[in-house]
């Protein structure tokens, strides 16, 4: 479904990543995961076209969107939740919801329903200003969103950055849930152990290349992996 | 620093900037300049306005906490006559019946201030799309108010286009300078896209002055025709053969009042027009996607919202209202030259919308009739003006730093029955 081939990317004359591949099938849950400064949102925005890969070609639903506008490529059943959630802060719940079904007015009110069904808190908090709600409040409304959009790829950026575990473990339910629902998801963590006991399959990424590829119970287990990312 | 210390230093600091200023005066003595020290009086005024600003830094707390009861942070509710959908339509239908009826019963100086308010209003709304709606910074309004004013004037001079037909192509073209100046400076913010907007109004500004054959320089053009109603004119006697003056035509006798009334009305329906537009623009895809624009960049684009599009959409529409503005400006006036459109205009629109407070429209029909009547009345305090004026902006930073009616749902709540 997504496939990155030997991708590049600089930001000027840094090169941050260094001939990244790796796959996405329909239905999966697939994790990167890697250290601060390892090529994680880098390889992310890179999908999203900005910005661009200098090499090697980002494939989606069979299409070459490597040098597509980002606008572009946003409009075509992917969805990406930005990393610090990113909410627009004075606009209502409300708001910030149908800001994700701009571009597809189909179905539009089922779709509400649907994202107002899976986080019933933004239901009680429906007109509410999204900068008054919490942390936690704030990254659902950011899935909201992006759901809004009707999305075929969910890329989630670090969904669990600054939450309480709590809060953490209710927004990997709602992950795993919609994956039952059918959207793929790709998600991009730090926070590895719940990460890849979530995913079908993980990606290691170190220094701009991917060091490892394998089924998230076996990267779970993998000596490397522990010792790198789940302490020991 | 104790209290007493930066108390004291504050009134130090107004003794010294209020002495030079005001304790001593310059008097020509033959062909010397003699210093002298004032009069008892300014040595007064001096006086008491030290021991006030010893007095103020002394005791700010307790000024500060009665100030921040006087903030905006409160709910505000609606009073009851504004509650329903209906009513405020009902009472907007009357305030725009008692500007139709203003000139009727006010003196011409009030309709000629109220017609330049009007002006203001336009600008401002237009100017609003853009600072206080796509949240981008412009410093060169001025330009496209020019461009606007030049484009009838021009037309009319060297073709003798009527102010009807100039209208629509005085907008256009503001809104394709608009487009033009927007492609470059999109990918600027905050401060650099301030400092290049406002480089675009003054380059306007010197090339209206300094293309002496086309646009007469700092000559100006002068003798711009009013606009008609209809195909009459508010002349005394018709300019050319077979045109028929208004008074004639009506069978009432000549005033020069009806002219001023007539631009009057004339600003106002523009205005009305102007703010329909933008209430519609607001409600639509557009007016959420320029909210949004302005909250976070980054959210939108991952989002499929294409920046760049709605972006030049804020800064052409923004633009086209300056280009309306300008050419009723040229035909109220009459005379257009280069003075008439220095950065101290932009700045004073902007200082428009930002004293209404982002985004509101409200607000910044509020704060154009304060920027405008208020100097107006003050005549006698002209060469204060800059002064109050920043006494203004500085009280309002403290009191309503959002602007007099922020734009934000919440404060206003609408009792749903």
């Amino acid at each position: 479904m997504l496939r990155l081939d030997n991708v590049h990317t600089h930001y000027g004359p840094i090169e941050a990543l260094k001939g990244v591949s790796l796959n996405v099938e329909k239905g999966e849950i697939v994790t990167l995961i890697g250290a601060n400064g390892a090529g994680k949102t880098t390889l992310l925005m890179t999908i999203c076209g900005d910005p661009r890969a200098t090499s090697g070609t980002v494939t989606w639903k069979g299409e070459d969107i490597t040098q597509k506008e980002t606008s572009e490529i946003m409009r075509t059943g992917l969805a990406v939740v930005p990393e610090g959630r990113r909410v627009f802060s004075a606009m209502t719940v409300e708001e910030n919801l149908a800001m994700g079904g701009f571009f597809n007015e189909t179905n539009y009110d089922e779709r509400l329903a649907h994202v107002l069904e899976l986080f019933p808190r933004l239901k009680e908090r429906y007109s509410q200003r999204a900068g008054t709600m919490s942390g936690g409040e704030q990254q659902m409304l950011a899935i909201g969103r992006a759901l809004m959009s009707n999305p075929e790829l969910l890329i989630l950026d670090e969904p669990s950055l600054g939450l309480a575990p709590i809060i953490i473990n209710q927004i990997f339910e709602i992950i795993d849930q919609l994956r039952s629902e059918g959207t793929t998801i790709f998600l991009v963590e730090q926070n590895a152990n719940q990460a890849l006991k979530l995913a079908d399959r993980g990606y290691v990424i170190e220094h701009g290349h991917i060091v490892l590829e394998d089924t998230g119970d076996n990267l779970l287990v993998n000596e490397d992996v522990r010792k790198a990312y789940l302490g020991g | 620093m104790s209290r007493v210390t930066s108390a004291f230093v504050a009134a130090l600091i107004t003794l010294v900037l209020g002495g030079f200023l005001l304790g001593m005066s310059l008097t020509s003595e033959g062909i010397n300049l003699v210093v002298e020290t004032s009069t008892t009086g300014k040595m007064t005024v001096l006086f008491v306005g030290v021991v006030l600003v010893f007095l103020l830094q002394l005791f700010r707390e307790q000024v500060g906490s009665f100030t921040s009861k006087m903030r905006s942070d409160e709910r505000m509710e609606l009073p009851s006559f504004l509650r329903t959908s209906q009513q405020q339509r009902m009472w907007t239908m009357f305030v725009i019946a008692g500007l139709v009826l203003f000139p009727f019963i006010s003196s011409r100086g009030a309709v000629d201030i109220a017609t330049l308010t009007l002006i203001y209003v336009m600008l401002g709304l237009g100017l609003n799309v853009v600072v206080g709606l796509a949240g981008l910074l412009d410093l060169g309004y001025v330009g496209f108010y020019a461009v606007g004013a030049y484009s009838y004037a021009l037309l009319n001079m060297y073709f003798g286009v009527s102010f009807w037909v100039a209208l629509p192509i005085a907008g256009g073209l503001a809104a394709l300078f608009g487009f033009l100046l927007g492609f470059p400076v999109l990918r600027l913010r905050g401060d650099y896209l301030a400092i290049v907007t406002l480089g675009f109004g003054e380059i306007i500004r010197i090339l209206l002055n300094n293309w002496t054959e086309l646009t007469g320089g700092p000559n100006g053009i002068a003798r711009i025709p009013k606009p008609t109603f209809f195909g009459l004119e508010f002349n005394r006697r018709p300019s050319e053969e077979g045109a028929t003056t208004f008074h004639d035509f009506f069978g009432i006798g000549y005033s020069s009042e009806y002219k001023v009334m007539f631009l009057y009305l004339m600003a106002l329906v523009l205005v009305l027009i102007t703010l329909y537009v933008i209430r519609r623009l607001i409600r639509m895809p557009i007016g959420r996607a320029w909210e949004a624009l302005r909250e976070d960049e980054i959210a939108c684009r991952s989002l499929g919202l294409n920046p760049t599009t709605i972006k030049l959409g804020a800064f052409t529409i923004g633009a086209s209202f300056a280009g309306f503005a300008g050419s009723f400006f040229a035909a109220r006036q009459g005379f257009i030259s280069p003075e008439s459109f220095t950065f101290i205009e932009s700045a004073i629109i902007l200082a428009i919308v930002v004293l209404g407070g982002m985004g509101s429209q409200l607000g910044v029909i509020l704060a154009a009739i304060a920027m405008t009547v208020l100097p107006e009345l003050a005549r006698e305090f002209d060469e204060y003006r800059m002064l109050l004026f920043g006494l203004m902006m500085v009280l309002m930073m403290i009191w309503r730093p959002q602007g007099l009616l922020p734009m934000k749902r919440p404060h206003l709540e609408l009792k749903r029955d």
